[in-house]
């Protein structure tokens, strides 16, 4: 078995993405011919913070490929609560499964985690780090609806903590791709991921924005994430940057027919209901392609003769 | 702890305030006010019996003011030179054998520090009671956390694991 980690999206090369998504494709046509490939596979779910999508999602893959996982629990109910290092509870549970799943509060804790484990480790968010396999589900999504390539994207909403928005943005990078940053100022994406981004140049542009309006009809897609009431320290803050960044039918009246609109969910208020059933609408397919990618991802780390080239390679 | 030091201003026969060392290091050209972080970079406080002198902001032509630093009876090792580059790039190393210097080098700056510096980001998986070394890539400007990925640019001494 090649012993392969996930854990950011910066280790991905565009043929390593492509690998992903176009396997992503084949299971989607055809879920049925892999429906045994991974049976008796074992998948250790270990979330230090709550996530019930992203974790069901994980299960659905897994199960989907025949196999079945086996869950850490609660962290209220687990030896974590009596002070057990990461480091330990790692490398218990990877003598029980094939691979593991890591969901944890702290930045680097999958990073960390990998270091002390063979069995694969999937990198499912690592406080305001790294989602690499909703990146593969976002890139999936924008390949499908709107392609790759020549590619304007905006990114709009809370930037700053937005890890899902950080992992987009550099996978981005691989592309043809001009990225727009709307988001208010206090908000803006941290100064490491810019640095990042600016090292990655490659074919992508970056810009940053505080309004939407005037990059709007330029974009093939909008992403759009929750600006967190909690992260104001003053409610009036909040109050004033809020309704600058949700989006309505009269919003899109400046968008081109073909925009695409996503948002990793969940949403609050900033895409009214009113979008849903329109053919802007992306989100719900987004969430949906989760699996498909995820089996893909499972399905690449697991098996002898696939494997996911990174820099994480042993 | 700095106080102790500064009240030799205005003193003007700055050489004889540090003294020659018989063997061991001097570590040259440290940034004005950078000798106490030096000492702490290599984990030097006194207790382990070390003669050490140091020289804080004395003229120098290079700089306005510089510090200077001489250790009796140690010499630095590659690891300790490369380390020391991240707060004082310019500094000179002279290793001194029966009052000969017998070796000078400039100091280098690593591609990684490990064990060093602590990460400034409370959210850090390093920040816990994990069992792991800290490990930060330099960057030519500051140095950057391999878990949290957090970018340090100043104060880059005050992150020192002492
Ligand atoms: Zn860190």
């Amino acid at each position: 078995m090649r012993h392969d980690h996930l854990i950011t999206s910066k280790q991905l090369s565009r043929a390593d993405i492509e690998t992903v998504l176009d396997r992503a494709a084949e299971i989607d046509a055809d879920p049925s011919a892999v429906a045994d490939r991974h049976a008796n596979t074992l998948l250790g779910l270990l979330f230090f913070e709550p996530s019930t999508r992203t974790k069901m999602s994980f299960e659905t893959a897994m199960k989907r490929l025949g196999g079945d996982v086996v869950d850490m629990g609660s962290v209220e109910s687990s030896s974590v609560k009596k002070g057990e290092t990461l480091a330990d509870t790692v490398r218990v549970i990877e003598g029980y499964t094939d691979a593991l799943v890591l969901r944890h509060p702290k930045q680097g804790a999958a990073t960390m985690a990998s270091e002390f484990v063979d069995v694969p480790l999937l990198n499912a968010g690592d406080g305001a780090g790294h989602h690499p396999t909703q990146t593969m589900l976002d890139l999936y999504t924008i390949r499908e609806n709107a392609g790759l390539d020549d590619l304007t994207i905006g990114i709009m909403g809370d930037l700053k903590y937005g890890r899902t928005v950080h992992s987009l943005a550099h996978a981005l990078t691989n592309f043809e791709t001009q990225q727009h940053f709307i988001s208010p100022e206090s908000l803006q994406l941290p100064r490491e991921v810019v640095y990042d981004l600016h090292q990655q140049q490659g074919g992508a542009g970056i810009k940053e924005h505080e309004s939407l309006e005037a990059v709007l009809p330029s974009l093939d897609v909008l992403y759009v994430t929750r600006i967190q009431r909690e992260r104001f320290p003053d409610e009036n803050e909040y109050q004033k940057v809020a309704g600058e960044y949700q989006i309505d039918a009269e919003t899109l009246e400046a968008a081109s027919d073909d925009l695409t609109v996503m948002h990793p969910l969940p949403r609050v208020d900033e895409i009214a209901p009113e979008i849903d059933d329109t053919d802007y609408a992306a989100y719900f397919e987004q969430a949906h392609n989760g699996v498909p990618v995820r089996m893909a991802l499972l399905d690449l780390l697991l098996s002898d003769d696939r494997g996911i080239r990174g820099e994480t390679d042993e | 702890m700095s106080s102790d030091h500064d009240h030799h201003d205005g003193d003007d026969d700055h050489e004889l305030r540090v003294s020659k060392i018989r063997d061991g290091t001097v570590i040259d050209h440290v940034r004005g006010g950078q000798a106490l972080n030096v000492l702490a970079i290599l984990g030097i406080d006194g207790t382990d019996g070390e003669e050490v002198s140091v020289g804080m902001n004395v003229p120098s032509n290079r700089f306005a003011r510089k510090d200077i630093v001489k250790v009796e009876g140690r010499e630095l090792s590659q690891d300790e030179v490369d380390v020391l580059s991240l707060i004082a790039p310019d500094a000179t190393i002279n290793i001194v054998r029966d009052y000969d210097v017998v070796e000078k080098h400039r100091v280098e700056r690593p591609d990684v520090v490990e064990g060093v510096l602590s990460c400034p980001n409370a959210g850090c998986i390093t920040t816990g009671d994990e069992p792991v070394t800290s490990r930060f890539t330099v960057l030519e400007d500051g140095v950057r956390c391999s878990y949290c990925e957090r970018i340090v640019r100043e104060e880059i001494a005050s992150l020192i694991d002492t």
